[in-house]
């Protein structure tokens, strides 16, 4: 087993016009992303959608760790479809949500992959959001990548001591996370407990008016990915309100493809 | 026998951690395989069980290619010890924790019981059977773990840093421990940057650097060796400096632990004629 | 005779660090971590603390600090002082300010992904202002020997290079006293004694006290001034290093450096030539002793 699609959440350093964005300037354009997906019920229309993220994977060159992680959303992608199609909600529409999930996901790991947790903190503390929470909320970012080590090594010891995960019908597969589950758990109290200890003597909370090294700072580029949010987002609406898409049933009628997907 | 042959293993990530690597270690041996952090000490015992398959060479343990065989079968002769219990220890109680392998190999009830009993009894923990592990001491805990291991009586036995966080009766300990069980015809081999405990043990030791074996042969020559021990950025043992220093008062230079300095030293004050 | 008339400013200063009749009880445990302990540390001294685990070691490294017993609940007698404060009175974070803590896991004290905002995080929660901050995150750069690490995050740093940005993480909080608290456990020997010589630097260079607990004594033991050998809680010895390795430590569980150990057993044998504790005064002494 191995739990490589966490790589698909992991930040990793580089320099790209994109990892230098701010990351206020980036949140807007991922929030217009989601909301454009949201306005869309239509497959084409959202695959466009997923296509205008392709030029940013490669901006922020994030293409293979943005696979990993649809890789990831794969299972809940298909998920998706088949409730709404075993629910009768018909073929057409079925694959537009399970499109528009992939939409959302790959919206948010543009974001996450691009963005450092200390970027990320210094944007939420820009938002006045309290530092206690902010700090929370980026070392639980910061975090995933090293409980994916800790979920490694626990996997790899009791695969040691004989634990096959594969082994037997359903529940005693789930029964055999156990042994893994656990030590994760007890790994991440201790972990957080010696990170208090270390935060303590750091003099966190010593001051209620906190002050910072590095402070953000929105450069013309910056200005021009908000603009350019904003445009996406008010023509997602327009184009939504005012123009009817074509639905895959309806392609299916015009090139006789014979996709009987209806 | 553990075969190791042109062993070249690549991350998922692309990092190339064993860059050829070919090692044999014999049944009954005792190993060190020592290095720097990141010399790919890890990854090769990883390789030792199944937990990794080679990128390329193969690895072969009592014959069999540890690509044709699970994790668990080749477990069953080899046992790798992990460096941290936290990362293992999850049962309710000491003897859960220690029976646990047992049941996933399939043993019945009653070896289960005997097993159990005999190993807790051989690491000091019988008077811990039904305390919760997570109750324990730091040392005691890596005791547990290492019992969860020799329980099932492997006959290769791997420990990955058995002496960090150690205090030293509890190496002492460690040590005994080890010598016995090799004692016993077991195949020991240990991963540890800790030169004093390996100069107090003299096993045969495999150094590496970046992912390649630099040096192999026994303690005395491999860890006196001034050059070699510098390029797996370990420190000689304190011994072997002395008696490096002192080579031309005839104090012999393969000298790495203070027993055998003593004895040197007294002998070479007697043919002397000095005192005592 | 005693005389009213000078009064020397040194006699009167209080020692930095000062414990009388001190015990402490983690809560829920029935034996006291610490037992009546009596201790006096003065400011510039290396002291080196050891024993076998599970001896106090690490409690005493939460006093310091005033982990204990602000953060860490228990029962507790007697007077703990750091820098005169009252260690049961003190906020956590002022005790931050004169105490720096460095801990043996690098990887669970390291909060940023690069060095100079991890160095900055202790001075931006004192809430210093940005030039302060922005000077401070260079001297502790510099004197620690990372400047050229500045950039990187730590999963592209060594765990030697690690645990020096930890160090100069603390170092910037300006302490007067900087705890060690095993900080070589996970490192190869190479960098363990890079590390151990970067803190005797400081000692030597800052005049800062410093407190370190040490399994290295190998390494350990030529730097320090005094060694304090705790067992179950209680200051069991305490003394120089020669004075302390040269009797009856062995007995206490602790790892005496190799030739010290040699010249222990040297001396069974008949042969009391002393008992040294580096390398260079045996490989000496040995010497005249085989001309």
């Amino acid at each position: 087993m191995s739990l490589s699609f966490l790589e698909g959440l992991k930040f990793a350093k580089m320099d790209t016009p994109l990892h230098r964005a701010d990351p206020r300037a980036k949140f807007l354009m991922a929030l217009s992303f989601f909301a454009s997906s949201l306005i869309f019920a239509n497959a084409l229309a959202l695959l466009a959608l997923l296509a205008l993220q392709i030029p940013l994977l490669a901006i922020g060159r994030i293409s293979r760790r943005w696979l990993k992680s649809l890789r990831g959303g794969a299972f809940l992608a298909i998920l998706i479809f088949l409730m709404n199609f075993l629910t009768g909600q018909g073929a057409s529409f079925s694959i537009a949500m399970s499109i528009r999930f992939v939409c959302l996901l790959s919206s948010f790991s543009i974001f996450f992959l691009t963005t450092s947790p200390d970027d990320l903190g210094l944007a939420l503390e820009r938002c006045r959001i309290p530092y206690t929470i902010s700090f929370i909320f980026t070392t639980a970012v910061r975090l995933v990548p090293t409980m994916a080590l800790d979920a490694q090594e626990i996997i790899d010891a009791q695969r040691s001591r004989g634990l096959e995960l594969e082994r037997g019908r359903f529940l005693r597969r789930v029964r055999n996370y156990i042994p893994i589950l656990v030590p994760l758990i007890v790994c991440a109290i201790r972990r957080s407990l010696e990170m208090a200890e270390a935060l303590e003597s750091r003099a966190f909370g010593a001051s209620e008016r906190r002050t910072s090294l590095v402070t953000l700072k929105m450069g013309p580029w910056d200005y021009i990915l908000v603009a350019l949010s904003i445009a996406l987002l008010a023509s997602s609406i327009h184009i939504s309100r005012s123009i009817q898409m074509p639905s895959l049933e309806a392609l299916d009628r015009i090139f006789g493809l014979g996709w009987r997907i209806a | 026998m553990i075969e190791v042959e042109g062993l070249v293993f690549r991350y998922p990530n692309g990092f190339e951690a064993l860059r050829g690597v070919d090692l044999r270690i014999g049944d009954g041996e005792f190993v060190a395989i020592m290095g720097e952090n990141g010399a790919g000490k890890t990854t090769l015992v990883k390789h030792f069980n199944g937990l990794l398959k080679p990128t390329r060479g193969r690895v072969l343990i009592d014959g069999i290619d540890t690509k044709e065989a699970s994790v668990a079968e080749l477990s069953r002769s080899v046992g790798l010890v992990f460096q941290n219990p936290d990362r293992q220890l999850f049962s309710e109680t000491v003897r859960e924790e220690v029976a646990f392998a047992l049941r996933n190999f399939g043993f019945s009830g009653e070896i289960v019981e005997k097993r159990v009993e005999r190993i807790l009894r051989l690491l000091d923990l019988s008077e811990y059977a039904d305390t919760s592990p997570f109750l324990l001491s730091g040392g005691e805990r890596k005791r547990v773990a290492l019992a969860s291991v020799l329980v099932w009586d492997p006959k290769h036995v791997v420990l990955d840093e058995p002496t960090i966080g150690q205090d030293y009766l509890q190496k002492e300990r460690l040590r005994n421990l080890v010598m016995q069980i090799n004692n016993q015809g077991k195949t020991v081999v240990i991963v540890t940057h800790d030169v004093e405990f390996v100069a107090e043990s003299k096993p045969r030791v495999v150094l590496m650097s970046k992912g390649s074996i630099v040096g192999d042969g026994r303690a005395e020559e491999v860890l006196s060796d001034r050059e070699l021990v510098d390029r797996a950025s370990l420190i000689r043992p304190q011994i072997s400096e002395l008696a490096d220093s002192l080579s031309d008062r005839g104090l012999p230079r393969h000298l790495i632990d203070a027993y055998s300095a003593r004895s040197a030293i007294l002998k070479l004050l007697r043919d002397k004629g000095g005192c005592p | 005779m005693p005389t009213d008339d000078v009064i020397d400013p040194g006699a009167i200063a209080m020692p930095q660090i000062e414990a009388k009749g001190f015990s402490f009880t983690y809560s829920g445990s029935s034996n006291p971590s610490i037992r009546d302990l009596d201790l006096e540390i003065e400011r510039g001294e290396f002291v080196l603390l050891t024993g076998p685990s599970g001896c106090g070691k690490t409690t005493l490294c939460r006093c310091l600090n005033g982990l204990i017993p602000n953060f860490f609940a228990g029962h507790w007698e007697g007077e703990f002082r750091v820098c005169g404060i009252d260690i049961a009175k003190a906020k956590t974070y002022e005790l931050a300010k004169l105490v720096g803590h460095v801990f043996q896991n690098p990887e669970n004290q390291l909060f940023s992904l690069s060095v100079e905002r991890e160095i900055a995080l202790g001075p931006e929660n004192l809430g210093l202002p940005r030039d302060e901050i922005r000077e401070r995150v260079e001297w502790a750069m510099e004197i620690v020997g990372i400047s050229d690490l500045r950039g990187l995050a730590p999963y592209e740093l060594s765990g030697g290079q690690q645990q020096k940005v930890a160090i100069a993480s603390v170092l910037a909080m300006r302490p007067e006293i900087l705890v060690l608290d095993e900080p070589t456990s996970f490192l190869d020997p190479k960098s363990a004694k890079a590390i151990l010589e970067t803190i005797a630097r400081l000692n030597e260079e800052l005049d800062m006290t410093v407190i370190l607990v040490e399994h290295r004594l190998d390494l350990a033991a030529r730097l320090v001034d005094r060694v304090l050998v705790m067992n179950e809680g209680e200051l069991a010895l305490d003394g120089g290093p020669r004075e302390i390795f040269g009797k009856a430590a062995h007995l206490m569980g602790v790892g005496l450096p190799k030739v010290t150990l040699l010249f222990q057993m040297l001396r069974e044998d008949g042969l009391d030539v002393g008992i040294p504790i580096m390398v260079e005064e045996a490989s000496a002494i040995l010497r005249e002793l085989l001309n």
